[in-house]
């Protein structure tokens, strides 16, 4: 991996701090480009590992009936799933596009804390060294769900349980330290005339996600803690014979990860309005709107938790409260979309990898969104509650949602990284196998979940045995696509032709004004935005007719 | 440089964040408790209740009454009747059985429940084996005591309501106990 990377450090600048030599050049670094580039190195690992464990379930799967593995590995599969791609896939390629991007898009010479930067990027390593270690150990790793509800993550969790709460807090420290390092970048380190406003909203989204994390990393890191306590220390938080109750997990656990969805989406909406309008050759219609559209769907996201607990029992005015306010989040996002939509209106529309991305994005979110709508309304809820139609709804906001969101920013961004072209032919192979192959695998769920097929069994009714061959063939197809993906980004790494300073004719910003590959140190003297006229255009400004 | 300080204070207010929000995690705790009272909801109810009321012999409620055993509790826990019909306002008083068929003295905690989860506001105990945690010699055979009070002012739309016990064995907690029994 290092010796891979370490071909663009040295290329293409001549200037005097280059980059250390050898293994202690990424264990040491502080620099925000190396250390972007292990964020996303890592996250493509944990990516293939956690897509490996899905590729467990879909064999099981593929025919009803137990095949391959028993229902206990099962659930350890579904569990380690979604821990992996949730923290280990999608959280740190977004924190390392941006380390990446951030500095160069805001003028800035690195990010504002660059030795934490590094602590908190050799944190994860350290934290799902640990998590996947519990696979290996006595009695299996977490087979409780990620959602790890108590008290099967309590009473009844294997012995690895107090590895998977480590776990959970060193990756929970790293992603504060990780928050903080971007919203005091943001803050601080700004360009001259570089105002709020006109910041691109790839900056704007990461950092309304940094408050998030600010604001919710630490209540996980406090569930798992009296979770800590509950099986360790003889104390009751969610053991009714204590006098606790394990409806509170529920509701604790939640308030995290409501806005943890958004967490993992608003970033890709960041990139996603710097895409479109790059391959639109216009600039991004209604920037001043998408930034309180942000700002809206983060607030809302803190009074809708228990939209995932409708079926426990909560009495009937919570169920119309947390089914209203669940819905109003539509109105923020329509607002994003009409946007991203207007934008490509009258454009001179080119489709390159990203663009093809970006607009696959659109398209395939709206429909996860609209099966958000669907479960929001509560009496319909209790059918479809912990059912494939529940998964087909969250694997179509995260795949095209932040997972193309993440693919989009890495070709657009690939040329600029590397200083090569990346292929394009194969990158389009690599979006059309990714595009059939996702929606193969998961638009049957649609149909089997409001059949009643529930979610996280190995075995199901013969009934369902159609769709979900066809959704095994979809994964196994979209899983192996993702090593052409690996292979490209290799091939770009080491070759290809070589990139303008400024790739694609449309784009605007900042970090296309600096060479490509961008040198090991840019913005070492802030540009000054008060001399650029023209800087609104990629990241703002209105829609003239 | 002049940005450090600003930079300095920035940091330590997102620190305060942090931690002032990882303490909001374990307020919740508490929030819940006074939430599930206030509302009645989740089924939780009260504990003992001090007052009496008049009986209002117009309307009749019927109460049923279960017995849960929590996973691993071997004791025999039920009730002597399943179920009875209340005056509102009335003072009723039920029992229950329990026996330790065990060859180690144990211990018990009763956790009650009244489902519709709104009509647990109006279910008072003004005295019940759950306030106290129930101790069995092997062998030992108990009946247990409920006296309690249906609201008067319970929702008209409620005819029938259901009073749950779950029974958990929390030997293992009491130090005592679990050496006596080991």
């Amino acid at each position: 991996m290092s010796a891979v990377i370490d071909d663009h450090g040295h290329a293409g600048h001549d200037h005097h701090h280059g980059p250390a030599k050898g293994l202690s050049r990424w264990l040491l670094t502080t620099n925000h480009k190396d250390i972007g580039s292990m964020y996303l190195w890592f996250s493509f690992c944990a990516f293939l590992l956690g897509g490996s464990f899905a590729m467990v379930i879909r064999a099981e799967l593929f025919q009803p009936g137990l095949q391959i593995v028993q229902p206990e590995f099962f659930n350890q599969m579904t569990t380690m799933h979604g821990l992996v791609m949730v923290f280990g896939a999608v959280m740190p390629a977004f924190v390392g596009l941006a380390n990446w991007m951030i500095p160069l898009m805001i003028g800035a010479p690195d990010m504002a804390l660059p030795r934490m930067n590094n602590f908190s990027f050799w944190l994860l390593p350290a934290a799902f060294g640990l998590l996947v270690s519990t696979l290996f150990m006595e009695g299996g790793g977490p087979n409780f769900g990620w959602t790890f509800y108590a008290p099967l993550s309590t009473t009844y969790a294997p012995e690895s349980v107090t590895f998977f709460i480590f776990a959970i807090h060193l990756m929970g420290i790293s992603s504060i330290m990780g928050a903080i390092n971007v919203v005091a970048t943001v803050l601080n380190l700004r360009a001259p005339g570089m105002t709020l406003m006109k910041m691109p909203l790839f900056v704007w989204t990461w950092l309304i996600t940094a408050f998030l994390l600010i604001a919710v990393m630490p209540v996980l890191a406090g569930v798992v803690t009296m979770m800590l306590m509950d099986i360790h220390f003889g104390t009751s938080f969610f053991s009714a014979a204590g006098g606790g109750d394990p409806v509170l997990f529920q509701h604790v656990f939640w308030f995290f990860g409501h806005p943890e969805v958004y967490i993992m989406i608003l970033p890709a909406f960041g990139a996603v309005s710097s895409i479109i309008p790059a391959f639109s050759r216009k600039p991004l219609f209604g920037y001043t709107s998408m930034v309180y559209a942000t700002g809206a769907i983060a607030f809302l996201s803190f009074i809708v938790w228990a939209h995932h607990m409708f079926v426990v029992g909560i009495p009937l005015v919570g169920e119309l409260f947390f089914m209203y306010a669940t819905m109003l989040i539509a109105v923020p996002t329509g607002v994003k979309v009409f946007n991203w939509v207007s934008t490509m209106w009258r454009g001179s529309l080119t489709f390159e990898a990203p663009m093809l991305f970006a607009v696959a994005f659109v398209i395939l979110f709206s429909i996860g969104g609209f099966s958000g709508l669907m479960l929001a309304i509560a009496p319909a809820d209790f059918q479809y509650h912990d059912t494939y139609f529940v998964v087909a709804h969250f694997h179509y906001v995260l795949v095209p949602g932040a997972i193309f969101g993440i693919f989009a920013s890495a070709y657009y961004w690939l040329p600029k990284w590397t200083g090569h072209m990346y292929d394009e032919t194969l990158a389009k192979l690599h979006f059309w196998l990714s595009f059939i192959g996702m929606n193969l695998a998961f638009f049957p769920m649609h149909f089997v979940g409001l059949a009643g097929m529930p979610r996280r069994i190995p075995d199901y009714n013969l009934q369902f045995a159609d769709f979900n061959m066809v959704s095994s063939i979809g994964a196994f197809m979209f899983g192996a696509t993702q090593l052409l993906f690996l292979f490209i980004v290799i091939k770009c790494i080491r070759g290809g032709e070589p990139a303008a300073a400024k790739p694609w004719d449309g784009a605007e910003g900042l970090e296309w004004s600096v060479p490509s590959p961008a040198p090991y140190h840019t913005f070492q003297v802030p540009p000054d935005m008060n001399d650029v006229h023209e800087h609104r255009k990629g990241t703002g400004g209105e829609l003239t007719p | 440089m002049n940005a450090e300080l600003p930079l300095r204070k920035l940091v330590l207010r997102l620190v305060l964040v942090v931690a002032a929000m990882f303490a909001f995690g374990f307020a919740l705790v508490p929030i819940y408790d006074v939430m599930c009272q206030a509302f009645g909801i989740n089924g939780k109810t009260a504990g003992a209740y001090e007052g009496t009321q008049t009986v209002d012999e117009a309307r009749q409620v019927r109460v049923q009454f279960l017995a849960t055993n929590a996973a691993g509790m071997v004791w025999t826990f039920e009730p002597l009747a399943d179920q009875i019909e209340v005056h509102p306002g009335a003072s009723t008083e039920v029992r229950f059985v329990a026996y330790n068929p065990s060859d180690k003295p144990m211990a018990a905690q009763a956790v009650p429940s009244v489902s519709p989860s709104k009509a647990a506001a109006y279910f008072h105990k003004t005295e019940c084996f759950c306030f106290t945690q129930q101790v069995l010699q092997p062998g030992e055979r108990i009946e247990m005591p409920v006296r309690f009070i249906v609201d008067r002012d319970l929702p008209d739309d409620v005819h029938h309501l259901t009073l749950a016990y779950t029974l958990f064995d929390i030997t293992s907690r009491q130090p005592a106990l679990a050496h006596n029994g080991g």
